[in-house]
């Protein structure tokens, strides 16, 4: 019987190695791997890891065309509803979403879904084939979309192949958005995986300009009546970064994480050669349970520091993936969960000392089901450290609602939108971390697709 | 791309340009900064937005040569290109939004110090445009590290040249100037300090004891310039909050100087080690 053979084990980079470098941790399969595991696929009737996925991929189509050798055809199967696969194959939370649901977990271990889905991206990526560009009427309707990260190249990609006239407007110097400046290399790949995951977006013919800030260079108003748009996206994400409001918090060597990894990620900071400056130090301390959190205290690590993640809850609650929570501790992050800061301690210059924390306990489960954190009373204590980096989650930026006359946003800035996107104002519609606050990649994505479908709706009726 | 169409240095070390970028001159108001970067290797160099003009889509940026980045922005020649320029960033001043009743009551007085000068010149000449009463105090070390008085001069009412060494106008610094000005019975009902921090600083503790209310424009470090790094954050009036977004400009009565002037050091040591390992672009092979 298929399920018989174990799932195989993906090839990484040896701990103590990668600790030192931020080349791409995993390996991924090689074409042998692929096909065995695949081979593991019991092709449910109903499938369940299908409905499991926000963007709906085809799982066992593509997997039976991996198994029978037909690698192309598996990745015209996932690009069907995927435009950014070699990414969600490698940072998409597939434990809790299609290999969460998927049958064989019940009794073993469920189908490698996303290292099979990152080895058909990337077996495309090297063998690339020509690709049609959807047919484009001249009179083709227009529409903007704003901000170049999963959500807004989900619903590009959408819109170009039903043949719209597509341009994404993106405020930073490079498109991809979180996955340009969030997510780090040892990850997610900028150059080979990133960027050439953006340039199959293009070839469907969707325009990018990067440098144009929405809300500031042009606004959506001057994008509907100025520029002639018929219907605008907003994908502008969740960038701003949250702090805790503790004394000491603007010290020199406190940092968001945004800042940190934005240093790193987008502006190539741990490279000699490029000319963006970043702080770690000897000692770091990330304050945060999160994905981010993980991903600043490796970056951390890499550089030359010794890493302490510091977060409130015991490692149990911690919001990251099991995956990633599981590699910071075998590169050799260091964990002070039941902790939480309460003040930041500076030198006389200025600068991070220590952290002054305070144990916690588990109470009662508060409204999320989760159980509340509670300090113990006298148990504060210091951590000494160079450099603090604040993890606490992220908001979406209110440049757009602001300068938006009639877009609704709630208390927690979030742009109000229905399941389909359709905001308060006609014609704009919205999705991803800027609706939801910050959230994944795929729910992104998920987001762009279905507010894609819902300005071609709209667009016909006009 | 972003194409060079004129250069010319103001002084050894200070270069202005000007820059084709027709979206951002369009949208570009007084008070405003933009952001260039120079090469795919470059740092995003927040700069002071020193005029633009919507017609011909240039925007003009004023750059002292003080680290590695700048020097790479000063090194460019006309019919080169920047990789990025990117803006306008930042709340327009306040002044944009006031009604022409309201500011025609007003006498603005700017004081420039550095570099600082030619951001005052678009504020001056949108004021003055409009009919409102403003002048101008520039502030130097010596007569040859001024900038921009030809073009201040033919954009206000009066103009106050100061250096620290007697060569050129006043013997002394400009919150001096102002002092004086004020004894002869002038009436400003706001000052515009724009310059390094610490000249910020004493212009405001001058500005408040005379009473008068006092506006200052934060150089702070930052990243992106759109509130995602928050690297610029400021202490104003006991609340953190970001130059990017919700600056640049602040009222300086309610800034923490030191804190600001204290954070905008917090990579001097990363920066004097690039500056000295500092190879030119040409060098680098761009």
């Amino acid at each position: 019987m298929a399920n018989r053979i174990p799932r195989v084990a993906v090839r990484e980079q040896d701990p103590k190695v990668r600790a030192t470098n931020f080349e791409e941790v995993c390996f991924g399969y090689n074409v042998e791997e692929a096909s065995l595991e695949a081979s593991r696929c019991l092709h449910c009737k109903n499938p369940r890891c299908v409905a499991a996925c926000p963007v709906g991929v085809k799982i066992p189509d593509f997997i039976e065309r991996v198994a029978a050798g037909d690698f192309a055809g598996a990745a015209d199967k996932i690009a069907e509803d995927s435009s950014l696969p070699a990414v969600c194959g490698r940072v998409c939370p597939q434990e809790t979403q299609c290999e969460g649901s998927c049958v064989l977990g019940v009794k073993s271990e469920p189908v490698a879904i996303g290292k099979l889905e990152r080895f058909v991206a990337d077996w495309s990526r090297h063998n690339p084939r020509e690709v049609q560009a959807p047919v484009k009427a001249s009179d083709a309707k227009k529409v903007a979309v704003v901000g170049s990260g999963p959500s807004g190249l989900a619903c590009a990609a959408d819109l170009a192949k039903m043949g719209y006239d597509v341009t994404i407007f993106e405020a930073l110097h490079k498109a991809g958005g979180v996955l340009q400046y969030g997510i780090p290399e040892f990850r997610l790949p900028k150059d080979e995986v990133v960027a050439s995951e953006i340039a199959s977006v293009e070839k469907l013919g969707v325009k990018i300009e990067t440098d144009v800030v929405v809300g500031r260079t042009e606004t959506i108003d001057s994008l509907l009546d100025k520029e002639g748009f018929d219907a605008v996206f907003v994908g502008s994400g969740a960038g701003l970064p949250r702090f805790m409001g503790i004394p000491g918090e603007n010290l020199s060597g406190v940092f968001s994480a945004n800042e940190f990894l934005t240093r790193n990620n987008l502006m190539k900071a741990y490279r000699d050669d490029y000319l963006t400056p970043i702080h770690a130090g000897e000692r770091v301390v990330v304050v945060g349970g999160g994905n981010v959190a993980m991903d600043a205290a490796r970056t951390a690590l890499r550089l030359g520091a010794q890493t302490t993640i510091v977060y409130r809850r015991t490692e149990k609650e911690l919001p990251a993936r099991a995956e990633e929570v599981h590699h910071a501790h075998e590169e050799g992050v260091q964990f002070a969960m039941l902790t939480n800061p309460v003040e930041v301690i500076g030198d006389e210059n200025g600068w991070v000392k220590a952290v002054k924390c305070i144990k916690m306990e588990l109470g009662e489960p508060d409204e999320s089901g989760r159980r509340s954190p509670v300090p113990v009373e006298g148990s504060e204590f210091e951590i000494p450290t160079d450099t603090v980096i604040m993890s606490l989650g992220t908001s979406p930026n209110p440049l757009i609602a602001k300068t938006t006359g009639g877009l609704d946003v709630n208390r927690r800035g979030c742009i109000v939108a229905d399941e389909v996107g359709a905001t308060s104002r006609e014609g704009v519609f919205a999705g991803g971390d800027a609706v939801t606050g910050a959230a994944t990649v795929i729910l992104a994505m998920g987001a762009g697709r279905k507010a894609a479908a819902a300005i071609d709706a709209y667009l016909k009726t006009k | 791309m972003y194409r060079i169409v004129e250069k010319q240095m103001l002084t050894p070390t200070i270069c202005k340009m000007k820059v084709e970028a027709p979206r951002l001159a369009a949208a570009a108001n007084p008070g405003q900064f933009l952001i260039v970067r120079a090469d795919e290797k470059g740092e995003r160099i927040p700069l002071t937005i020193s005029d633009y003009d919507a017609a011909a889509g240039t925007v003009t940026i004023v750059t002292q040569m003080i680290g590695a980045s700048t020097k790479d922005i000063c090194s460019y020649e006309v019919g080169e290109a920047f990789a990025d320029v990117v803006g306008p960033l930042g709340v327009p001043s306040d002044f944009v939004e006031e009604s022409a009743e309201a500011l025609a009551q007003q006498h603005f007085v700017f004081i420039a110090g550095g570099v600082g000068t030619a951001p005052v010149y678009p504020q001056v000449k949108w004021l003055h445009e409009r009919g409102v009463k403003v002048d101008v105090i520039i502030g130097a070390r010596t007569k040859d590290l001024l900038i921009y008085t030809d073009e201040i001069r033919s954009a206000c009412d009066n103009l106050y040249i100061c250096t620290d060494d007697g060569s050129e106008g006043f013997h002394g610094v400009g919150t001096a100037m102002l002092e004086k000005l004020v004894a002869e019975g002038e009436k400003f009902t706001k000052v515009v300090a724009i310059g390094p921090m610490i000249m910020m600083k004493f212009a405001t503790l001058t500005a408040v004891k005379l009473g008068i209310p006092v506006v200052v424009s934060l150089n702070s470090i930052m990243v992106d310039g759109t509130g995602m790094c928050g690297a610029c954050r400021v202490t104003v009036g006991g609340k953190t909050r970001f130059a990017c977004v919700e600056g640049p400009e602040f009222d300086g009565a309610l800034v923490d100087f030191d804190e600001a002037m204290r954070r905008q050091r917090m990579y001097k040591a990363e920066e004097t080690e690039a500056n000295e390992k500092h190879v030119c672009r040409i060098g680098r092979g761009k």
